[in-house]
Order: structure tokens, then C-alpha cells, then sequence
């Protein structure tokens, strides 16, 4: 085992994938040179060129387009958009048509696109740098969503989203990037639609994602010494969901919290309560919590008053606890 | 006066008519409800798809439009299969999940048309880059009317085509009209080929004229294959019919529809023949025949063809 950064972990996957499959290459804005704007790529310009990391004008609408098309002619694009709040001005590309070429034309087209993107707050970037959009794309047929939490995750999974035929977003928390974790020396994949029990526990299954694992680990701590014993499971695919792993747990709990840091309202969480409720109520103790952010823009200056964490995780522990039926 | 033998010229007259009877056939099975949805006719624009996929194999790509029929069929799709799709059935390429807007045929390099107004212009962009990357002398023909040049998507498509040198031939059907509203109300410029200029891409309008088109076209296609970049055509063409079968036009004055009538590009593909002694009067009237007859078993053959199984719904939608 070794120890590297999330950022490394990403940039392992790209190397790897690069190295073992001539069709993927890298394209975005400052992926050459510059390495990324937060150093996914750095040195790989060095190593594959200008022909296979791609730098592009300030044209996210034109690359992402790009992307399908190149897909459709062959090609496994990686696409790089700097800030998931970009995302916005692509979603033609991404919705109408990436996401549909392979259904409306009856398969003649291949979609093996992976689109990475940092989203989050904490670093104060503001309404326009640090939202978390995943449940818009987990609403689209045809595309697949992960937010790995860790650099042996993120390998994993960035790398099985490069072999994936389908279009897979890879979200990443900003706030993971340099975020130190331990990985294996040999190759390995981690399987999309697999979740991970990152702490086993009996009385509370909580289910998170991406930078909200970490604070459901620290709310497991300060709740064990208040002998409340949670089990942390980190869905990894938001889309599809390890809904195998998550009712597993349900079933030997019988509470469940949901925590995301996206605003709460019509959240992934939203979808996990619904399917628990729909198929699982008779083991539910308690009514299911869900945690996220307040329905408002992410603040520049009000972002500690806005960011859903620890203490808020806590807090819904113990009221499902407190709400038996 | 570009020079083609007897046997193109004859072979691009009779697709253009190919396209001009599809259309009209189109346009009475969608008025007898055979056919639901939109249906978007180019009648009055056959010049260009013609002009320009005669210079391509099925190896190059093309990206279209909604209004999309006679670039796919210029592009080679076969009449049965195109019916079918139009018509919904399974044996469509598309197993009769694209309809007319979104029609694709990957055999013959159809990238698909697009029911986004400019969408298509970056997936032809990927094409273009795709037949780089791979070293294949392929390019890529992307097709769009005067409409889509107001989409940030064409600014930012033509950008990038310009700084990475791709091969691509950029072919808008200027017909006056995005949807309901003429050019004047939405351009300042009178020539779409002005915006090339400014991302260092040579552009060119030409009339509504098959071997003014043609000729145009064969030297931006050879420009790309020899890797000389990209290349904007303007055709300056005229819509006959409204943005939709069943569009009565009434934001638009009937002598503008007869004038667009009076400027048909296969009357002037057809004169210039008759003229230059290429064919007959009974030799055209033979092809409008021939074709006819194609064409009426094209829609028989999509009426006998099988609807999709409800149970495909959820076919193709992952691999």
C-alpha cells in the first residue's frame, strides 16, 4: 500500500487508462500544460501530447459536443469541466444529446464519455463555483453518477467509468481533492453501482456520499461516546444506487438517515426515502431523516451558516432515534 | 464550371428529385395521420445535401437537421430503411426510436439530425476530431440553417474548429427563415459567411444552384482531406413550405412563397442539363417515373414493416 492525494488518485486513473486503451484521451479547459485547473492532469501534457490532452477554448457547450461526437466515431473521451456549476452551460451536450444517442438511434452509437467535475463549497468560491448538482443528472436517462469519497475509491471508479461503455459523471468534491488516503501498489477496479460500508454499525444506518462520508465518520465518533453505534454506508454510485447494500442495512438498523451536501429539497436523498418507503417501510422504526444544504445559493461570505456537516448528521441521529413509532 | 461526367450529373438529378418525391409523399401520409409527431420538409433547398454529399463516402460523417430528409438521403440512407424509421417501425436504423427528427445511420456516417436548433454543429466538431486522431482521411459535413448561426453553440463550434484545424466543411442552408421569423429581424449582417471571418475561417455564399454548390464543395472537401481546415459554405436558398408540415405561413407575404417557387433549384439543375444536352425531355420524365415508382414502395414497404415491441422500450438504453 501508499499513500496519495485524491488529486493523484485521479490523475493515476487517467494515466492508467491512457496508457492501457490508445482511444481515451483527456480534453478541457487548461488540462495541457497547466495541468488542470486543480492538477488532474499535471504532467500528463508531458507524456501524451497536445494530440491526446486536449486544451480548448473557454467552450464548454462546444467540447462537451465534441465529446459525442468523437464518441460516436470511436474515440473514449474524458471531458474536464472545471467547476460543476459549468456544467450548466453544456447541458445540451450532456442531456439532449449524450445521454440519448445510444436509446434514439437503437444502439448504432456508442456513448463511452466520462465527464469529471469538481463541485462542493469551503472554499468560499461562492453561488457560482460550489454547487453540488448531482440529482440533476441521476434524473436523466442514460447517464450514470458517482462521488467517490476517498483516493482508493476515486481510482477505482474513474476507472471503471473510462471502460464503461455508457456516459458516467464523476463528481468530485473540491474539499477531497488533497485529501490523503492509502492504496494498493497493483491495478484494481472498483464496480460502478456499488456502494461501501465505510463503518459497520447496529442502531442507525446513515447514508452519504463524496465529502459528507467524511463528516458521517466524525459524527460516528462523537455518537459512539454517547453509545449511539451508526453505520456509515458511502453509496459511491449515486446513480444507479447499491439499493441491495443500503436495504441490507435498513433491515439490521431499522432507523435511516440520509445526507448530502446538495440542498435538500428534490435531492438524491429524496429518492433513497421514497424507494425505502415505498419497499422497505415495515422495517423502519423511526421516520427517515434526510440532511442537506438550506434552499438557497451557496453564499460567499455566509458559507459556515450554509454548509450542511458533522453536527447536522448528529442532530438527525438522534431525533429518528427519538421519533420511534 | 466544374466538370462531371454525364452519369453524375444524371445520378445527382435524380436524387434531387428522390428527395423532392419523398417529400411530397411525406407530406400526404403525414396529412392522412400515417405518420404522428413533427415532420420538417426542405422542398426548395435539394441543391445543397445533393451538391455537397456527392463529394463523400459513406467513411465521412455528416451532422444534420430536423429539417434533415434530404441530407440523409443525399448521404446515402436507403429509401426502405428511411421510411421505415419515419414511419416508427422497428426495422428502422434507429428501431424506429428517432422518427424524422433525430434520424441517424451510422453505415452511411449519419451522425443523426437534431431536434436542438444547432446541436448537432459539436457532435460534428467530435467527427471531425475523431478522423484526425484516428489518421483517416474521412471529414465531416455539418449541415444547419441561418437559425442555428444565432446559437452560442455555432460561435463556439467554428472557434474551435478554426484553432484545432479540423476537417470539417460547415454548410448552412440560409432559406430566410428560423422557424417563423426572417433573417432581418435577428441578424444585422445580409451573409451568414461574414461570421467565418472572424474565427479565421475562409467563408463563401453561393446561390441555390446545384454546380455552383457542387463546385464550392469539392474544393472545401479537398481542403479538409488535405488538411487545410475547415471552410463555412452559405447556400442562399428558399424554404417553399412552413418550418413544419402543416405551418400555413401566415407570417409570410405569398409573394415571397411564389417567388421562392419560381427560383426551384431543380428546374434550374433541369434546364441547365436540357441545355448543355445531358438528357432529354423524355429521359427526365423517365426519372420522375423511376423515382415515383421508389418511392411509393419505399412507404408500402414502412406500412408492411413491424411496430416496435412494447416491451423494447427499455432496449438500448445502457450497453
Amino acid at each position: 500500500m501508499r499513500e496519495i492525494r485524491y488529486i493523484e488518485a485521479i490523475k493515476e486513473a487517467i494515466e492508467e487508462e491512457m496508457d492501457r486503451d490508445r482511444r481515451v484521451f483527456l480534453i478541457g479547459e487548461d488540462v495541457g500544460r497547466p495541468g488542470g485547473a486543480f492538477g488532474a492532469s499535471r504532467g500528463l501534457y508531458d507524456k501524451f501530447g497536445p494530440s491526446r490532452i486536449v486544451d480548448t477554448p473557454i467552450s464548454e457547450a462546444g467540447f462537451m459536443g465534441m465529446a459525442a461526437g468523437a464518441a460516436a466515431c470511436g474515440l473514449r473521451p474524458i471531458v474536464e469541466i472545471m467547476f460543476m456549476d459549468f456544467m450548466t452551460v453544456c447541458m445540451d451536450g450532456i442531456v439532449n444529446q449524450i445521454a440519448k444517442m445510444r436509446y434514439m438511434f437503437g444502439s448504432q452509437y456508442a456513448m463511452p464519455i466520462v465527464i469529471r467535475t469538481p463541485c462542493g463549497g469551503g472554499l468560499n468560491a461562492g453561488p457560482q463555483h460550489s454547487q453540488c448538482l448531482e440529482a440533476w443528472f441521476a434524473h436523466v436517462p442514460g447517464l450514470k453518477v458517482v462521488m467517490p469519497s476517498s483516493p482508493y475509491d476515486v481510482k477505482g471508479v474513474l476507472k471503471s467509468a473510462i471502460r464503461d461503455d455508457n456516459p458516467v459523471i464523476v463528481v468530485e468534491n473540491k474539499a477531497l481533492h488533497a485529501l490523503k488516503g492509502e492504496i494498493p501498489e497493483e491495478e484494481y477496479l472498483f464496480p460502478i453501482g456499488r456502494a461501501d460500508v465505510k463503518k459497520a454499525g447496529a442502531d442507525v444506518t446513515v447514508v452519504v456520499a463524496s465529502r459528507m462520508v467524511h463528516e458521517a465518520l466524525r459524527a460516528a465518533g462523537i455518537l459512539a461516546d454517547e453509545g449511539i453505534d451508526i453505520e456509515v454506508i458511502d453509496l459511491i454510485s449515486i446513480s444507479p444506487w447499491d439499493k441491495e447494500m443500503v436495504f441490507d442495512s435498513i433491515t439490521k438498523t431499522h432507523h435511516l438517515v440520509i445526507a448530502h451536501e446538495a440542498v435538500t429539497r428534490f435531492g438524491f436523498g429524496a429518492e433513497i426515502a421514497a424507494t425505502v418507503a415505498g419497499e422497505l417501510m415495515d422495517e423502519l422504526d423511526a421516520p427517515i431523516e434526510r440532511v442537506g444544504a438550506p434552499f438557497v445559493p451557496v453564499p460567499f461570505g455566509l458559507e459556515q451558516a450554509y454548509l450542511p456537516g458533522v453536527d447536522h448528521i448528529v442532530k438527525a441521529v438522534k431525533s429518528t432515534l427519538a421519533r420511534q413509532f | 464550371m466544374p466538370r462531371l461526367s454525364k452519369k453524375k450529373l444524371i445520378d445527382c438529378y435524380r436524387q434531387m428529385v428522390r428527395i423532392r418525391k419523398v417529400e411530397e409523399k411525406l407530406m400526404e401520409v403525414f396529412a392522412n395521420g400515417e405518420i404522428p409527431g413533427f415532420l420538417h420538409v426542405c422542398i426548395g433547398q435539394e441543391a445543397a445535401p445533393v451538391a455537397v454529399c456527392s463529394h463523400l463516402t459513406d467513411r465521412d460523417h455528416m451532422a444534420n437537421t430536423h429539417r434533415g430528409h434530404g441530407h440523409a438521403i443525399a448521404k446515402g440512407i436507403a429509401l426502405d430503411s428511411f421510411m421505415a424509421e419515419l414511419f416508427g417501425r422497428s426495422n428502422g436504423p434507429c428501431r424506429g426510436r428517432s422518427g424524422s427528427m433525430h434520424l441517424a445511420d451510422a453505415a452511411k456516417g449519419i451522425l443523426g439530425a437534431n431536434g436542438i436548433v444547432g446541436g448537432g454543429i459539436p457532435i460534428a466538431l467530435g467527427a471531425a476530431f475523431a478522423s484526425r486522431y484516428l489518421d483517416e482521411e474521412s471529414v465531416t459535413v455539418c449541415f444547419f440553417g441561418e437559425g442555428a448561426t444565432d446559437e452560442g453553440a455555432f460561435h463556439e463550434s467554428m472557434n474551435i474548429a478554426a484553432v484545432m484545424n479540423l476537417p470539417i466543411i460547415f454548410v448552412c442552408e440560409n432559406n430566410k427563415w428560423a422557424e417563423f421569423t426572417p433573417q432581418s429581424v435577428h441578424m444585422k449582417i445580409g451573409n451568414v459567411s461574414e461570421r467565418a471571418q472572424s474565427y479565421g475561417i475562409e467563408g463563401v455564399t453561393v446561390p441555390n444552384d446545384f454546380l455552383t454548390i457542387y463546385e464550392s464543395a469539392g474544393k472545401a472537401v479537398a481542403k479538409a482531406r488535405a488538411k487545410g481546415g475547415p471552410t463555412l459554405i452559405e447556400v442562399d436558398c428558399d424554404r417553399w413550405y412552413g418550418h413544419f408540415v402543416g405551418d400555413a405561413q401566415k407570417y409570410r407575404s405569398p409573394e415571397d412563397v411564389e417567388r421562392a417557387r419560381r427560383a426551384d433549384c431543380i428546374a434550374r439543375f433541369e434546364n441547365d442539363l436540357k441545355k448543355q444536352k445531358k438528357i432529354t425531355a423524355a429521359e427526365l420524365k423517365e426519372i420522375g417515373r423511376q423515382v415515383q415508382e421508389e418511392v411509393d414502395a419505399a412507404v408500402e414497404f414502412a406500412r408492411q414493416s413491424p411496430m416496435p415491441d412494447h416491451e423494447a422500450l427499455m432496449d438500448d438504453l445502457w450497453a
